[in-house]
């Protein structure tokens, strides 16, 4: 990293809290639900994040705080140096035209009555309605052959198109004003393994030709490893572990990483030999245990990890938030074995 | 190895009202006992339909096919009595998503014990000692209170695990799984895997696993079937299928995979989509998407042939020569490793 690049994108102690209400009382026992609590977080320009965790980890929320979907609990999200707010006025309207999101469903992310090209247009038609129709035209018929649509597909409907054709309308109308940020939050899961690959190297290409840079978020350690230049894995609101995802995935350190990525199955390897099979279900983040979130299903837990909470450092070359490597000396990691 | 049960030339028609669209073409596939098999393909392949079709779930707008033979038994002959009896009892199957099969108005107690009482006509305390005995089984702690909550009470890995215990409820022979972990996280379905693959072998009771995820069926099963619109295209043990792929498909689906180990690469994604039911392309319905595909392709569909021994069945017409081709890698890829 030089010091010559800057982020687009840094959030700074970033939370988000939901006042919910447990089962018990006349009205229920009030609770507090920290579904991020408190990450912080840099993409440079040209860059993508990924963020991996499980269902439940925050990352979704992280995805609709950046946008500013949502308002913040605490912290602080700069995006090219302006602070994103939730008060959706004409500055939140101006910087929300430069981050684009592509959702999971494509389905439920289209509107069914408006054909291909009119939903790849419309948001042109919103942010610079003084553009003339023949260039809106010419526009989203260049963003349709980006995207490998064929030109007679314009006239089609969404429930026309197959499930991969349908993600590509979405990822060109997420293009068409040319973001500067673009968050797909589990943009190939819903995608068939043949159809994912062409939508992968597809925003590929695209990334190297736009240059738009991504926050990229998906529970498939494989996939994400493929879009993204650096990652981070979440669990129950925290980032537990990143960097490079080279070193992350082919070295982790947090016993989090560690399982998850034992836990893949893959063709390539026999993994049954050294999985780490974790007990139990992630807890209720609406009582998420004390100190270090992973503890109560850790193999190595120790006292200390019952009462606090580790802090994300530096060790050989990237971050991780976990006593047992934190503590331990130099170059000796638990990862040891 | 003899087949517990044995499916022959199968096929599937669903009425569209004024005309039939088949589904499955013709499928062959015998388990047997004990023995897992991997049935993997992309959605509308027809690798649910196939066993929806052989227990009779697929309702009055399907015309079936063919021969399921169960031992003695025609399983599409039988009355729908006999049938109930077979489904549940001897073949039990799970789905993707155990909330939506588990009934939410009903405590799991009761969920278990009508599976008990229909197939193996407990009642009572002897149902409920063995329920909670089936739970303990499946790795519930806690049975004894699990059994008097409801499904919404309970996370979605232990929803597919109590699902798992109703399956065994019935002490089946075949256990079918229909992307039993698709719904769950990496980490809870390393858990269920870990517990499909104990019961099956703790039990002599043989496993389908139905999926769309390469590395499960890689990791689970003995032998994989690969299909595509309808047909089963390639068939052998899971260790050749993996490390010597024939058929083109194949080949496309394990080179569209992206890995978590080894050095980043661009995808080869294979082009196009696939054909709906009604629109098949002549001949091979791959040929479209196939790069290996000449106008022979467009003329005939092939048959599942042999190549090369140890019952590897592909149906290309150029199989013999892609077979040649995928053991030139296997045994270069065998001394890179080396």
């Amino acid at each position: 990293m030089s010091a010559a690049e800057t982020p687009l994108l840094s959030v700074t102690n970033l939370k988000r809290h939901y006042d919910v209400r447990l089962p018990g009382g006349l009205f229920g026992t009030p609770a507090t639900l920290k579904a991020v609590d408190g990450i912080s977080f840099e993409i440079m320009k040209g860059k993508t994040l990924g963020l991996v965790g499980e269902s439940g980890c925050g990352k979704s929320t992280t995805a609709k705080l950046v946008l500013g979907h949502i308002p913040v609990t605490a912290g602080e999200i700069r995006f090219d140096g302006e602070k994103v707010t939730a008060n959706h006025n004409a500055q939140w309207r101006a910087l929300r035209r430069r981050m684009q999101m592509i959702y999971q469903d494509p389905l439920g992310a289209l509107d069914r009555r408006l054909s291909v090209a009119d939903q790849i247009g419309e948001p042109i038609q919103i942010h610079a309605p003084e553009t003339p129709k023949a260039e809106r035209d010419e526009r989203v018929a260049s963003l349709m052959a980006d995207v490998g649509l064929r030109r007679d597909m314009a006239d089609r409907f969404p429930h026309e198109l197959s499930g991969g054709q349908r993600q590509r309308v979405v990822i060109a109308r997420a293009l068409s004003l040319k973001p500067d940020l673009l968050v797909g939050d589990e943009p190939v899961s819903a995608l068939d393994v043949s159809i994912q690959a062409q939508v992968l190297n597809l925003l590929d290409d695209l990334r190297q030709s736009t240059g738009f840079t991504a926050l990229f978020i998906s529970h498939d350690l494989k996939v994400v490893r493929q879009m993204s230049d650096r990652v981070a894995v979440m669990y129950l609101g925290r980032i537990v572990e990143s960097g490079a995802p080279e070193e992350v995935f082919r070295r982790p350190q947090h016993p989090y990483t560690q399982a998850l990525v034992s836990a893949i199955p893959t063709i390539r390897r026999s993994a049954v030999a050294n999985r780490i099979v974790l007990k139990g279900d992630p807890p209720n983040p609406v009582n998420a245990p004390s100190g270090c979130p992973f503890h109560t299903r850790c193999p190595s837990a120790i006292a200390q990890c019952k009462s606090e909470v580790p802090a994300l450092l530096e060790t050989a070359g990237h971050k991780v938030a976990c006593h047992l490597v934190n503590n331990a000396p130099a170059g000796a990691g638990i990862a040891a074995e | 190895m003899d087949a517990i049960v044995s499916i022959r030339n199968m096929t599937v028609d669903f009425d569209q009202g004024h005309r039939f669209v088949r589904a499955l073409h013709g499928i062959s596939l015998d388990v047997g006992r004990g023995e897992t098999v991997g049935i993997v393909g992309e959605s509308g392949c027809g690798k649910s339909i196939t066993w929806l079709a052989a227990l009779g779930l697929l309702g009055k707008r399907a015309r079936v096919g063919g021969r399921v033979m169960m031992g003695s038994k025609s399983l599409l002959d039988l009355d729908p009595n006999g049938l109930a009896g077979i489904r549940g009892g001897k073949i039990a199957m799970i789905f993707q998503d155990p909330s939506s099969s588990l009934n939410p108005v009903h405590r799991i107690g009761r969920q278990i014990g009508e599976a008990l009482r229909l197939h193996r006509g407990l009642r009572g305390s002897a149902a409920k000692a063995e329920a909670r005995r089936l739970l303990d089984r499946v790795g519930i702690s806690n049975a004894a209170q699990r059994l008097n909550e409801y499904p919404h009470e309970l996370s979605g890995g232990m929803n597919q695990r109590v699902m798992i215990a109703m399956a065994l409820a019935g002490e089946p022979e075949v256990l079918i799984a229909d992307e039993p972990t698709t719904a769950l996280d990496v980490t809870i379905q390393a858990q269920i895997l870990d517990l499909l693959r104990e019961l099956s072998a703790d039990n002599e009771m043989a496993l389908v696993l139905i999926s769309h995820d390469l590395g499960v069926v890689a990791d689970m099963t003995e032998r994989v079937a690969v299909m595509y619109c309808g047909r089963i295209i390639e068939q052998a043990a899971t260790d050749a299928l993996f490390s010597r792929p024939v058929h083109p498909y194949t080949r496309g689906l394990i080179a569209a995979l992206p890995d978590i180990v080894g050095p980043k690469r661009r995808l080869a994604s294979i082009p196009g989509t696939v054909p709906p039911p009604d629109r098949l392309p002549p001949g091979c319905s791959f040929a479209p998407r196939c790069a290996r595909a000449d106008e022979a392709c467009t003329d005939r569909q092939p048959e599942l042939a042999g190549v090369g021994g140890d019952s590897h069945d592909v149906s290309c017409l150029h199989a013999a020569e892609l077979a040649a081709t995928a053991m030139r890698e296997a045994a270069n890829h065998e001394l890179e490793q080396a």
